[in-house]
Order: C-alpha cells, then structure tokens, then sequence
C-alpha cells in the first residue's frame, strides 16, 4: 500500500543544509499499521510530510496506493490519504466551527450528502451531534483531537498517516483516542502510518516498526521481537530500556553525555 | 433570550456566531473606556442620521446680519463669518466625516489584506514585487503623498477619500503579511492543504479570517490620522470645497477669525478631537474583544 | 515515612481570581519531603505545578496561597515576606524548569550564568570559576572549559538540562523541585539527566520534588509518590507499590497505560467518579 524507496529529504542550500531524511526504505501491506520510532530530529515527522505532499523538496521513489506520489499530487491523492496533526490545539481552525471544519473537505472536493456525512462521522469517533456548532476553545483536548480525526476520516481515506497523535495529551485521554484509532482502524480496514517518540504506544498499534536514527532506519522489527525486547542494535535496545522507566544501574552507565 | 445566548451547547451555526458576538459585546462593556468610545462613536452616528430634524434648516443657511455671535440660547456653537449656524454645520458635517472615514475603511482594508495576505502566503518574488511597492509608499508621510495625489487629481472629497485610501493600506498590508508569515506555518493550514484545498481558498477562507481581528483594529486605530489627515486636506483648501461643511475646513476658515470669534476654529477642533479620540479608546478595546484567545 | 522531614506542607490551597470566577486550584495538600525523592504526579490541570510554585512563593499575582502551615527547615513559609524569599530561593531550594532554553539567558555565557547562582558570596573571580567548572563536571559534562563558553543556543536540549540542574545546584540548596525536567527531552537523554539527579540527590543527601505526568517515570525513578487530581492528593504510596494502589483513579491510569510486551486490544478507559473531588 505504501512503497518507500531510497526516500531523501533535504533542508536548505549549500552548507547550512541538513539531510533530514537519508535513504529510507520501507514497505506498509494493505491493511497493516507501521510504526516509525525516534527521537527528535531523526526525520520522521519529516518522512510523513513528504509522504502527504506538504514537503515537495524529496527525491527517491514513493508508491502509495499504487500510484507514485507526484509532485505536487492531485485532489485525488488526499482522498486517498490523510493524516492526523500532533497537536490538536495547533490543528484545528479556531475560528471555524465543528461543523465548518468538517464541510470544508467535503467542499473541496464536491461530495454530496455533506450533511449525513457530517453526521455519521461525529458519531464514529464519539463526539455525536451536541458538539456540531462548537468552536475549538470549547473542546477539551482529548476532543479537538477526536475532531481531528474526524476531519481524516470524512474523505473515506484509505491510508492513514498519524504523526504523534496522542503526544499532546494526558494518559487517560490517550487511551480514549489509541482506542478509538484501533476500532476506526479495524472499521475501515485502514492502512496506518504511525510516528511516535513512544515505543510504548507504537507496540500498542502497530505490525511492524522502524527505528530511525540521523535520518536512517537503523532496524525494522515486528512488534512480537520488541515485546520478547529481541532488538539487534545497540541504539534500538537503549530506546526499549529507556521507555520501560528508569533503571539506576543502566542508566548510571549511560551517564555520560553524548555529543553536543 | 439570555439562556439562549449562554447556553453550553450551540445548535446551529448562527447559534454559535451569535453566541460568540454575544461574549465580545460582554467583554466590549467591562472595558469602559473602550466602551465610552463605542458610545460616541455611535453618538456621532446617530447625529449624521438625525441631521436633518437636528438641524432643519441645513447647514448653508446664511444670515449676515447674525456674523460672527458667540455661542447662544438660539446658536448654540455660536455663528461664522457668513453668519451660518456652526452647531448646523457640526452635525451636517458629521455626515462627511463618517462617510470619509467608513469609504477610506472600506477601500484601504480589502487592499491591505488581499496584498498582504498573497505576499506572506505565496512569498518569494510575489513577496519581494509586493512589498516592495508597499515601501515605496510607506516612506511618504502619509499626509503628504495625499497631497500629491489631490494635487494631481484634483480638490474634491471624493479624491481626498481616494488619496487618504491610497496612504492607509500599506501599513495593513505589513500587518497581515506578518499575520500570514505565522497563520501559514501552522497545523490547520497544513492540514487544509492536503484535504486539496487551492491557494485561493486557503487564503480567503482560511487566513483571512485569522487576520481580520488585527486588521480591524489597525484600521480603528488608524481612523483617528485618517480624520485628521482628512480635516489637514480640508484644511489647506485641497478636500471638501466651500460651503460643503467639513469640520476640517471650517477649521480653516475659523483660523482667519480666531482672536476674534475662538468658537469658530475650537469646535471643529474638539469635534475633530474628541471623534479621533474615540476611535482610539474603541480600537484598543477591540483588541481584547476580538482575540480568540480571550473566549 | 521522611527520617528528617526538611519540607512540611500542611492544608495549602492556591485560588486563582478569573474574570469569569473563582478557581480552587489546589485544594488541601499536606505532605513532607525528607532527604529523598518525591514524585508528585497528575494530569494537566490537577495542580501539581502550582503546588511546586507555591511552595517558593512563585504563584501569579491573580492567584492567593493559604496553608494552616508550611515549613521549610527553620523557615516559616508560609509567613515569609518576599525579601525572606529571596534568601530561599535558589539558594535553600531551588527549582528546574520544564523547558531549558526558555530558563536561560540567551545572551550569556552558559559559564557566567551559572557563575550568577554564586554571586554575594565573596568569591574571587578564579574561584568563581573553579567553582563552576566543579559544578559541570558534577552534571557529568565531558568539557567543562568548553562549555563554559558557549551560549545557549550553542547547546543541545539535554546538555541545557545538565547546565541548569548545574546552576540550580551552584548555591548548594536542600531541596530541588523539578517540574517535569525531562518532558522536553529525549528518552535516551531523560536517562542521563534523571541518572545525574538521583546521584546527587544521593552523594548531596538533598530533597527532590519532582512533578510529572509520567507515572511509568516517576514510579521508577522517586521512593515515594503522592497522585493528585483535581487540586487534591488522592493517593500517596512507595513508588515500589504502585502497583498495589488503592484508589481507583490510580489504578485507572495504571491501567491505561500501554505497555511493551502486554498487547491488549483495547486498554481501559479511566472512568472518572465525581466521588473523587471530595474523597
């Protein structure tokens, strides 16, 4: 469903540039979740913007859905594929209410019934009709970002990218929204793209998963090694300990600062 | 009507837009300055539509044998040198003033945003064109490049409203370009962009309703130099031509008089005064209205 | 459950004045810090960060602190007056931001500004600087010369974090409240800085205050961890025996927690009882 080949990303000109995405290869199966997992920096936000068509400035070769992503794609391709924001608080209009951010898609691309549809996805992700005619400030975060997975969803997506999107939300209300991305998932038969800096949360959703480190995938491994902590890089093991809480003793040894 | 106002769920669309005008009136009467303001300015408005009863008798109707009198029981503001009645000119002139003030808003605000708003959005060489001219205009004094452009058009209100729009948009433009410079980076501009959205869309729909706020209150703010620059014009005899009565050019011909008869240029001048003086406080206040932020 | 109890709060409440109403931000908070490591944990809005400005006096203007008491070593907090609390703070405890780069000054020299920490003790400028460079290396910072240097924006997020843990640390205080300093960080890099803020707060034998909304963290990193929500503690307990709290709102977030190597298909959903204000 989604074919990643040798994907490079670079930001600015001539010395101050950084290749934020070097090489990158992957493959996402019809129906299956992949995750990406790094810290900060290491490109994966940046992999899912060029993958949406928001960064134009890549070069390799990206398949999604069968059709090689252009440059820039067409209307088409965001029926296709859409992709949920960090944080819900940045992501939504705030002048715009419930219902206007909902129509809006629906009126870019000219799909009728808008009001039906509108309607049936505030009840597929939990919001119902009460919240139609709220602004953004009057929705706690756990709705803005139910909302904004509403707003993915009304153009009948068949890929899924999801950057970060409970990172900005309190522990209860990500296990609302992580729920909610599984049944709309399992719903729809959604292909799913997760980036996270959480391996907790990606070894919740996902398959299968890449650790990326400086622009690299440094492995890829399913989610069945990463519960057995069967990881086979020195890099993927320290972020499997370090998201399973602190240990003094490992933690004493990696005391050392790394570089600047 | 008030539960409907404050009620926790909104049912409609006009529901929710009346609601939230409903809190930017609340907001609009804790501040009492800016509120005083709003008073006058709707005051003012209230004497241009009431003009004719206030003063039937209109505002050219001389009466030499009454030049000159102080302000009195039957003249309130007193008379000019022709012997016209200055409270009749005051509230006829009010008219002008209003419609100077909203014509140059209504000019000078479209303009600003639609070149601001496509400078910051498309940038590169769109940006560089569009700004720069926008400097070239800026780095006239505003009352000065009005000037030029009534000298080259000629006298009249109608080219003063043109040459004080020409001198008032290139602040807004800076303005909403910067506002664009940050709307444009944000998530839910990124996120209308690969729902397809047009760059047509995403500006008109999208961002300018983000900088409608700023630019509402710059150009409140800015309504005080507009009336000023359009009493200067008058002024110097190159607005409103005699005997239209505009506060700025009674202003100018009550100078000729002033040791004599001080009523002749100090109440156009505290109409003036206290006008722009309102659209100050009004506009500060606007800005704690108007800030989603503040919802 | 603190051998010497060097930190005593006793009934704090924080109210905040709104133009809309009143908010009760903290309501009732009585616990001590030792010679140890608390975690204070909850989720946005449950006030564990007003808690820890409290405590230094650090609340807005619009917000007023009341506690029947709240005692610090010798010092009466609570009637302190804020020249009292400029000898309090950052010398007898100090505090650790969230987010380094917002806490430094980004015209100065990382050096001098941890220099700053010392200044009114009648160090010469060599011994000053001694001092400092001792401080870097404390934080486990490989070239302490080197940094001393730079300027803000020339270091990476978790060597700021070191730097202000290192300027927190300069004027030697007895208590450290940390508010989330490692939420802007890296997991890899959380490590080094929690590894360097539980060896000092060992070989220092200070108190740490730290607030988060990580439970997983906290759980593993403090001894003793008190679980607020909505202005109250609801639950306080030894880290090692979270897993046999009590309260229902604990074992809720416990419970919905993801976690590696436990696939669940879907997790529980912390229902939330009104009880749970007043309890």
């Amino acid at each position: 469903m989604i074919a990643v080949q040798e994907l490079r990303v670079r930001f600015g000109q001539g010395a101050g540039s950084v290749q934020a995405v070097d090489g990158v290869s992957f493959d996402v199966a019809e129906g299956e979740t992949f995750g990406l997992v790094g810290e900060s920096g290491c490109g994966k936000s940046t992999i899912l913007r060029a993958l949406c068509g928001l960064n134009p400035a890549w070069t390799g070769a990206v398949a999604i859905a069968g059709a090689p992503l252009a440059r820039p794609p067409g209307r088409a391709f965001f029926r296709r594929v859409q992709m949920v924001f960090q944080d819900p608080y940045a992501s939504l209009h705030p002048r715009h209410t419930v219902n206007t951010t909902l129509m809006e898609p629906l009126a870019i691309h000219g799909m009728d019934d808008r009001d039906r549809r509108v309607a049936e996805v505030l009840l597929q992700v939990g919001l119902g009709p009460a919240f139609r005619y709220r602004y953004p400030h009057q929705l706690s975060g756990g709705q803005r970002q139910r909302l904004a997975i509403a707003r993915a969803l009304i153009l009948e997506p068949r890929v899924l990218l999801l950057d970060e999107p409970t990172s900005a939300l309190d522990v209860s209300v990500q296990a609302e929204i992580l729920n909610l991305l599984s049944d709309i998932r399992a719903a729809r038969g959604l292909t799913c793209l997760l980036v996270s800096h959480d391996l907790a949360v990606i070894a919740h959703l996902c398959d299968r998963l890449a650790v990326m480190q400086h622009g690299r995938i440094v492995e890829q491994l399913d989610v069945g090694m990463l519960a057995g902590g069967r990881t086979n890089t020195a890099y993927g093991t320290s972020l499997l300990q370090a998201s399973l809480g602190y240990d003094r003793r490992l933690a004493r040894a990696g005391i050392e600062e790394g570089p600047i | 009507m008030k539960t409907w106002l404050t009620a926790e769920i909104t049912t409609s669309a006009f529901h929710a837009r009346a609601q939230r005008f409903y809190y930017g009136w609340l907001r609009l009467r804790a501040n009492r300055l800016a509120f005083a303001g709003f008073c006058i300015l709707v005051g003012l408005c209230v004497v241009a539509i009431l003009a004719p009863l206030l003063a039937p008798e209109g505002s050219n109707e001389q009466s030499l044998a009454l030049r000159l009198r102080p302000p009195s029981r039957e003249h309130w503001f007193g008379t000019d040198e022709l012997g016209r009645d200055i409270f009749a000119r005051i509230v006829w002139g009010a008219r002008i003033t209003i419609r100077i003030s909203c014509l140059v808003a209504v000019i000078a605000a479209p303009i600003g945003l639609a070149v601001g708003t496509a400078a910051g959005y498309f940038g590169g060489w769109v940006d560089t064109v569009l700004m720069r001219l926008n400097d070239i205009f800026l780095s006239f004094p505003g009352l000065i490049l009005a000037l030029g452009f009534v000298a080259a058009l000629g006298p009249g209100i109608g080219n003063a409203v043109i040459a004080i729009a020409l001198t008032a948009w290139p602040p807004i433009a800076r303005l909403a370009r910067a506002e664009t410079l940050t709307i444009r980076a944000s998530d839910y501009i990124a996120a209308v962009r690969i729902q397809g959205a047009g760059p047509l869309r995403i500006i008109l729909r999208h961002i300018v309703p983000m900088c409608v706020p700023s630019v509402v209150v710059r150009i409140t703010l800015n309504m005080a130099g507009i009336i000023l620059t359009a009493a200067g014009l008058g002024f110097l005899g190159l607005g409103a031509q005699p005997p239209t009565p505009e506060w700025g050019a009674m202003l100018s011909t009550g100078r000729q008089n002033m040791l004599g008869a001080w009523w002749l240029a100090a109440v156009p001048g505290l109409a003036i005064l206290l006008t722009s003086l309102a659209f100050n406080l009004f506009g500060d206040g606007l800005r704690d209205v108007l800030d989603p932020r503040s919802e | 459950m603190s051998d010497t109890a060097q930190l005593l709060v006793d009934d704090l409440h924080v109210r905040f004045r709104t133009p809309q109403k009143l908010v009760h931000a903290v309501r009732g908070v009585s616990f001590t810090v030792g010679r140890e490591k608390v975690g204070i944990v909850g989720e946005s809005g449950s006030g564990k960060s007003t808690v820890g400005r409290a405590i230094l006096k650090l609340t807005p203007a619009n917000g007023t602190v009341s506690a029947a008491r709240m005692r610090f070593q010798d010092i009466d907090l609570a009637a302190a007056s804020e020249t009292a609390m400029l000898k309090v703070r950052g010398r007898r405890i100090s505090m650790i931001m969230q987010d380094p780069r917002h806490a430094l000054d980004p015209v100065m020299r990382v050096g001098e500004q941890i220099g700053e920490a010392l200044d009114g003790r009648g160090l010469s400028r060599a011994e000053r600087r001694e001092r400092v460079l001792g401080m870097l290396e404390a934080v486990h910072i490989r070239a302490p010369k080197r940094v001393y240097d730079l300027y803000p924006h020339e270091v990476s997020g978790g060597m700021g974090q070191r730097v202000m843990i290192a300027m927190m640390l300069a004027p030697e205080p007895d208590l450290l409240i940390a508010d989330e300093p490692t939420s802007a960080l890296d997991v890899t890099v959380r490590m080094q800085v929690l590894a360097i803020l539980d060896e000092l707060v060992s070989t220092r034998g200070l108190g740490l205050m730290f607030i988060s909304h990580d439970l997983n963290l906290v759980a593993s990193f403090c001894d003793r961890v008190l679980i607020m929500y909505a202005g109250r503690i609801v639950e306080e307990c030894r880290a090692a025996a979270l897993g046999e709290a009590q309260h229902p709102y604990t074992r809720g977030l416990l419970a919905s927690l993801p976690r590696i190597g436990e696939r669940r298909a879907r997790l529980e959903v912390l229902k939330r009882d009104p009880a749970w204000l007043e309890a």
